[in-house]
């Protein structure tokens, strides 16, 4: 079969301020191909998309498509040149129909452009869908479809703009296993029409199914292109992961008690979290690792009673506790810090004594007056404890930077005293400089006898800090290692075990 | 940025006049505003300066809608709304009215019994807000038409006369505890001061702050929202309870149909007095400034003789220049938080 080549792209970067997201990075698509991008969470793959579709402008590097070079400055050149994208997230209306969704803003109208002329919008989508052999009602409303036929309403919309190229980020994170078969009997479909797929899956196990060739991107650098058929799963991961695991620190041995602080027993929630249990210790820190979406920040907020559980006891120091609203879990002395800070942390708008105090207002006040004056005392131990560099405490918090806004919601749980801390990407947009200053802090309040989760999708961070590792995939608990077990290659394993026979390892 | 470095936050510290004025610019900018309108209309016409006209005209025109729109700046501070204080003031009123003339209660139960009520209406706010989870507008909008048709029902349409039957009912708002000071203004400016104190110097104005700022945040620091939620807008009912004690004093009857449009200009008091619509920002200071603004416009246009759709219009256009000039200011601080 005589192949042409579809895309070409060779040394391209995309620097973000501080991060160099891409750095001369090739990739390439024939017709008639699905070639997978691989590679851990910040790796690179959706910068790359991105500029694929003209969401980004790329800094150096070119892009040849049909071995013409082009530009993609905005998404609609992308869809001019025949580059479709589908989203992780859907992007559909909901309350429209499918016709309506796939040719949404090129509507055909009836003579004196004011009228719109559904029945052949109709007629057009039907022609299209039977040509994709998908079995879906143009006039169906999107929103009473699955997930999975909302899914190819997208892949419709997308092949509708006859491009060639179909790029598909993260395509069966959400479907089951007959839907993901489905979705690769439309994929060999498209193939079979001289498309060409770009396929970004965690799903290591589907690559094999699925995909001729696969590219390995690692800290927004390309490592290699293997040909499915000559590699592994194991390979694969190794690429993905790279660095030398020796190089990477961890924890100084610290003596942890087995004391046991919290047990989490049997948590599911309605969406995604199935039968979660783990313990914790008193003075340890331990780490969940998994990719995106495998359930680590559900779990957290499922454990402080932020969104509903449908199973699941809490038991603290033995006992069971009932945490219905955050209010019982911050009772019991479990403070959780989200990974977003500023919508989910702090009162931006306010100064930093409000914000230190928040959880514990009722120990600052006297028949509901409040006692300013104790309040502020505290904020400046905070202060000058945490390092916050400030001018006082009467600064307000959105003028801080990210490293000492985080401060302050670690001010805020210490002033309230908890015993558990639950972190949430503790370092996520903070600089290196302030990392290790929250490093440090981690250290110490665990030396201290606080006992913390940290949820973290960074491999290094997880290994530096964790005396565990906790790691989840698809809403479970696939693997809890010690630290001097646990190794990046390891981690990667379980947090891609999707298929459902894996029991829980302790 | 070495100007916001120095800015003090919300209710503490900061004893530093430029400090104070940078805090406080918004309120600051609302009193030079009144100043400046008032020196206006006394050169136009001394006799708009005369204690007669400032108290009996001015200041008493205020009290009503100053109750009222203190209370709403305890709901709009939380980022939510309440449009049913106007109506809901009616409800009080016929209620009351009822009430006090069925069981000849004396005048100080009444005044309790006002806010009682009142305070009742507006936790039924805060339970349709929380527990339904109706965003404010919609469930306001609701017991706005729920509280206009109610007052009317419970009485049979026809105004219910105090004057003559309860004594000293009148006095509350148009007697004289200070000579030649409206009782009603003494009414206005105590609770007003209550309800600084109350916003500034308790938990509950602390969590109004807060839930205003961020909800979100609040909940998963541990604080009980919905609770305090309940408790904010019945609060706000409290201050309705007592408008309505205050208009049926100076009407000497409850009108039933009175109080409807009463809502927006209270929240025109509050919007005009610097509170943030978003929450999380605003004084009752303020308030009580943007009430008189709008009551030192209309008797001052009254008595330059402009007609009253006239009088409309000004007030339209002094509500868009007082947000306007907030923006500016805000955009120029460089406050992106809106």
């Amino acid at each position: 079969m005589a192949t042409a080549q579809l895309l070409s792209l060779t040394g391209v970067s995309k620097e973000f301020p501080g991060v160099k997201a891409l750095d001369n990075v090739q990739f390439d698509l024939n017709e008639g191909e699905v070639h997978a991008i691989v590679g851990e969470n910040g790796a690179g793959k959706s910068t790359l998309m991105k500029i694929l579709s003209g969401i980004y402008k790329k800094d150096a590097g070119d892009v040849k498509y049909r071995g013409q070079s082009v530009e993609i400055p905005n998404p609609y050149e992308a869809q001019r040149l025949g580059i479709s994208i589908i989203h992780q997230e859907l992007n559909l209306m909901p309350h429209l129909t499918v016709a309506q969704n796939i040719f949404i803003g090129r509507e055909d109208r009836r003579p004196g452009r004011v009228f719109l002329n559904n029945p052949k919008l109709n007629d057009e989508a039907t022609k299209l869908l039977a040509e994709l052999e998908l079995n879906l009602d143009p006039k169906a409303i999107v929103g009473e479809l699955t997930i999975a036929k909302q899914q190819m309403v997208e892949i419709a919309k997308a092949v509708s703009y006859r491009g060639s190229v179909i790029i598909m980020d993260e395509p069966t994170s959400s479907l089951t296993p007959a839907e993901t078969e489905s979705l690769f009997k439309i994929i060999r479909t498209l193939k079979a029409a001289g498309k060409g797929v770009v396929y970004i899956s965690h799903r290591l196990e589907e690559l094999a199914k699925i995909t001729d060739r696969i590219t390995v991107i690692r800290d927004g650098q390309y490592v290699k292109t293997l040909k499915t058929t000559e590699t592994s799963i194991p390979e694969v991961i190794s690429l993905m992961v790279g660095r030398k695991v020796d190089q990477d620190q961890r924890p100084s041995n610290r003596n942890i008690g087995s004391e046991i602080v919290m047990k989490v027993e049997g948590i599911s929630d309605r969406h995604l979290l199935r039968n979660v249990s783990f313990e914790l210790r008193k003075g340890e820190i331990l780490g969940f690792a998994g990719l995106m979406g495998a359930g680590r920040t559900e779990l957290a907020r499922a454990i402080i009673g932020a969104d509903p559980r449908t199973e699941g006891k809490i038991y603290l120091h033995g006992k069971e506790v009932k945490i219905k609203q955050p209010s019982d879990a911050v009772a019991a002395g479990i403070g959780y810090l989200s990974e977003d800070r500023k919508r989910f942390g702090l009162l931006l708008i306010q100064n930093l004594t409000f914000n230190v105090i928040l959880s514990s207002i009722p120990r600052f006040s006297k028949f509901g007056w409040l006692r300013i004056k104790p309040a502020a005392g505290v904020t400046r131990d905070v202060i000058s404890q945490l390092r916050v560099r400030t001018p006082s405490e009467n600064q307000f918090v959105k003028n801080l930077s990210g490293g000492n806004q985080q401060k302050v919601v670690i001010g805020k749980w210490l002033t309230r005293n908890c015993d558990i801390l639950i972190f949430d990407e503790p370092t996520r947009g903070i600089d290196v400089g302030a990392k290790d200053e929250i490093y440090k802090l981690l250290t110490k309040l665990a030396e201290e006898g606080k006992s913390i989760i940290m949820i973290s999708s960074e491999l290094p961070e997880i290994l530096r800090m964790s005396d565990r590792v906790a790691v989840m995939c698809a809403g479970r608990l696939t693997g809890i290692l010690d630290n001097k077990d646990a190794n990046q290659e390891k981690i990667i394993e379980y947090a891609t075990k999707f298929s459902d026979e894996l029991s829980v390892v302790h | 940025m070495s100007d916001d470095l120095t800015t003090a936050g919300q209710g503490e510290g900061g004893s530093k006049v430029s400090a104070f004025i940078r805090r406080e610019i918004g309120r600051v900018a609302a009193l030079a505003s009144l100043v400046v309108i008032f020196i206006f209309f006394t050169i136009m016409n001394p006799v708009f300066a005369s204690w007669a006209n400032v108290s009996g005209g001015i200041l008493m025109s205020t009290t009503v809608i100053g109750l009222l729109a203190i209370g709403v700046t305890f709901v709009i501070i939380t980022g939510g709304i309440d449009l049913s204080v106007g109506t809901s003031m009616a409800l009080v009123a016929v209620i009351t009215g009822k009430m006090v003339m069925a069981y000849e209660l004396n005048v100080w139960v009444g005044i309790l019994l006002g806010m009682v009520v009142g305070g009742l209406l507006g936790a039924v706010n805060g339970i349709l807000i929380t527990v339904l989870r109706l965003p404010p507008f919609i469930a306001t909008l609701a017991t706005m038409k729920g509280a206009q048709g109610l007052a009317l029902i419970i009485s049979d349409l026809k105004p219910i006369l105090f004057a003559t039957d309860v004594k000293g009912w009148d006095q509350i708002a148009q007697g004289n505890i200070i000579p030649n000071f409206p009782n009603g203004v003494l009414i206005l400016f105590v609770a007003a001061i209550i309800g600084s104190l109350i916003l500034n110097k308790t938990v509950l104005g602390r969590y109004n702050f807060a839930i205003g700022s961020n909800l979100e945040a609040t909940k998963l620091s541990g604080v009980k929202v919905n609770r305090w939620l309940v408790a904010i807008y019945a609060l706000c009912g409290v201050y309705v309870g007592l408008a309505a004690v205050v208009i049926t004093s100076r009407l000497g009857s409850a009108q039933p149909d009175l109080g409807l449009g009463y809502e927006l200009e209270a929240i025109a008091a509050v919007i005009i007095g610097g509170t943030s619509l978003f929450g999380g920002k605003g004084t009752i200071g303020g308030t009580i400034i943007g009430a008189l603004i709008m009551s030192v416009l209309i008797n001052g246009l009254r008595i330059l003789g402009l007609q009253q759709e006239w009088q409309y219009v000004v007030v339209g256009a002094v509500i868009l220049l007082a947000v306007f000039g907030d923006n500016l200011r805000r955009r120029r601080a460089g406050d992106t938080t809106v």
